[in-house]
């Protein structure tokens, strides 16, 4: 039972993780058709902003997280305003194209500036302690990752069902062009978008931070392309899709990861895009595709 | 009012609209008939900066041409689009809420948004079921309300018959005839030519890009005489 539990847990904290970083891809997707490979760089650029104010100004670790997550929304933000904006409307391509030219710029400017050696950053690892729950020994950062995670998808819901701005999101991933006819300003919408995703993507550094204990030129590329594939599975563009695909992705993971042989350990990955794979057989366009949740009559 | 002058408009490199001269007085409705392919959306298009123009957009005397698309709304450009357009993934009432997105006003948004469940009370029932699910003239009603919570100084009203049944459609017309005389000023795009010149203070009528006839309502009685021109068959 103890067990249980803990690989409960362990499957919920990954999907949570690929949950965060997935919401962040979906959002800005459903607006303006864009897969945003940089989403990675501005997680590790979270990272570098962590390990510069945590050697200038403080070693504080809750400024230190306030100053990660608006570091983020920021490199986020500038991304669009210098990068993005000058392809909106391009074909999908176009600007998945830009965001690898994009992350491949910034990785490199990590790497110049940074070194291409992991740089320590320790100040979030005390979130990482093996507590006590009756009988059962947990870690306390996955049960702080899992309940972020949820606050988090809480909080998107509330902005998106009742805001103006987080409606015109929803209508504009429908109809961007009927949202500007409503008066809406389209660079808010979009703006707003690329706020949110950074916003998630300086939670999910946080965590990435705390379990590392280090920064890595290349260190968002691989959580961005298990998000990827977590969006893929959703339905891309579908908000509820990316989270439900995160979730699934952990789970499968952690499941693959008990159920496999221990001699068999290398082949956790293929057994988990074996099932994706399967999964889009069945279901094409993901489980939720956009266009069905949108409840179109056509 | 809106004054168009020597406005052509451009799908890609084909030119659909050759140069047409178009002005709506305040308070006016005013039609735009023609056949499929006449050019009739396209026109709208360029009012509502949808469609790239070249020529002349004024709405009450400031040049509209340079605008953006929001910014044309924020002018007071509104429009009920063809097909509609509602956000089905969003209720009725967040619906409306979108019409009234740039306005700061937000009581007297909410109050107007009252008045018009109490006008339709069909969308008052449903203020809160997704918008996707209201019929064919619902939808419309919604579209139309939306465009109005803008408080736009023109609406503009693209096929707003198409496809519905012919009581829905009359009753749309009685709401045209309402706005018209609460002094809203319309510009009017329709394929039910008798209809729209019954509302109508003047016509136009637009074939191949070109405006082939022009004048008072009045004077183009009940529309029989248009069949040719409107269905672009030339007996």
């Amino acid at each position: 039972m103890d067990y249980f539990i803990q690989q409960s847990l362990n499957a919920l904290s990954f999907g949570a993780e690929y949950a965060l970083i997935a919401l962040g891809l979906a959002i800005v997707f459903s607006i303006m058709g864009l897969v945003n490979f940089a989403h990675g760089e501005v997680i590790a650029f979270g990272g570098y902003s962590m390990v510069i104010m945590g050697t200038l100004l403080t070693n504080n670790p809750f400024v230190l997280m306030v100053g990660v997550v608006a570091a983020c929304v920021f490199a986020s933000v500038a991304l669009e305003r210098v990068a993005f904006r000058t392809v909106r409307g391009a074909d999908l391509t176009t600007g998945l194209l830009t965001a690898f030219g994009v992350s491949i710029i910034l990785q490199n400017l990590f790497l110049l500036f940074g070194s291409p050696r992991p740089i320590a950053a320790t100040q979030f690892i005390f979130l990482d302690r093996t507590i006590a729950i009756g009988s059962i020994r947990v870690s306390s950062l996955q049960i702080y990752e899992t309940v972020t995670t949820l606050l988090a998808i809480l909080a998107l819901m509330f902005f998106l069902r009742r805001t103006t701005l987080g409606m015109a999101m929803r209508a504009a991933a429908l109809d961007f062009e009927m949202v500007r006819l409503c008066g809406v300003r389209a660079n808010r919408v979009i703006a707003g978008a690329f706020a949110i995703s950074g916003l998630l993507a300086g939670l999910a550094c946080i965590f990435i931070m705390a379990r590392r204990g280090s920064v890595q030129p290349h260190m968002g590329f691989d959580p961005v392309l298990v998000a990827f594939v977590a969006c893929v599975i959703g339905g891309f563009g579908s908000l509820p899709g990316a989270v439900l695909g995160g979730f699934l992705l952990g789970i499968t993971e952690v499941a693959v990861l008990i159920l496999l042989p221990q001699s068999a350990g290398g082949l956790a990955h293929a057994v988990v895009f074996a099932l994706v794979a399967l999964v889009l057989i069945w279901r094409p366009d993901g489980i939720l595709s956009p266009a069905r949740e949108k409840g179109d009559k056509i | 009012m809106l004054e168009i002058s020597q406005l052509k408009v451009f799908h890609g490199v084909i030119e659909a609209v050759h140069g047409i001269d178009v002005s709506v007085s305040e308070g006016q409705c005013v039609s735009l008939l023609g056949p499929n392919g006449a050019g009739k959306t396209s026109t709208l298009s360029a009012i509502t900066g949808t469609a790239k123009s070249t020529g002349s957009i004024r709405l009450l005397g400031e040049d509209m041409t340079r605008l953006s698309i929001e910014e044309r709304c924020r002018k007071g450009i509104a429009i009920s689009p063809e097909g509609r357009r509602i956000f089905s993934n969003l209720t009725v009432r967040d619906n409306m809420l979108m019409g009234g997105a740039m306005r700061r006003d937000r009581a007297a948004l909410l109050s107007e948004i009252g008045e018009w469940f109490e006008r339709f009370p069909i969308l008052g029932e449903r203020a809160g079921q997704m918008a996707g699910t209201l019929s064919g003239g619902e939808q419309q009603m919604l579209a139309i309300a939306r465009a109005l919570l803008s408080r736009p100084r023109i609406l503009l009203l693209d096929e707003p018959s198409l496809g519905l049944a012919p009581q829905i459609v009359a009753k749309i017309f009685e709401i045209i005839r309402e706005l018209k005389s609460r002094g809203i000023t319309i510009l009017l795009v329709e394929q039910n030519a008798a209809a729209a010149i019954g509302v109508s203070d003047k016509v136009y009528i637009l074939n191949n890009g070109r405006i082939s006839r022009q004048g008072a309502a009045a004077e183009f009685g009940d529309g029989s005489d248009l069949m040719d021109e409107l269905t672009g068959v030339h007996s």
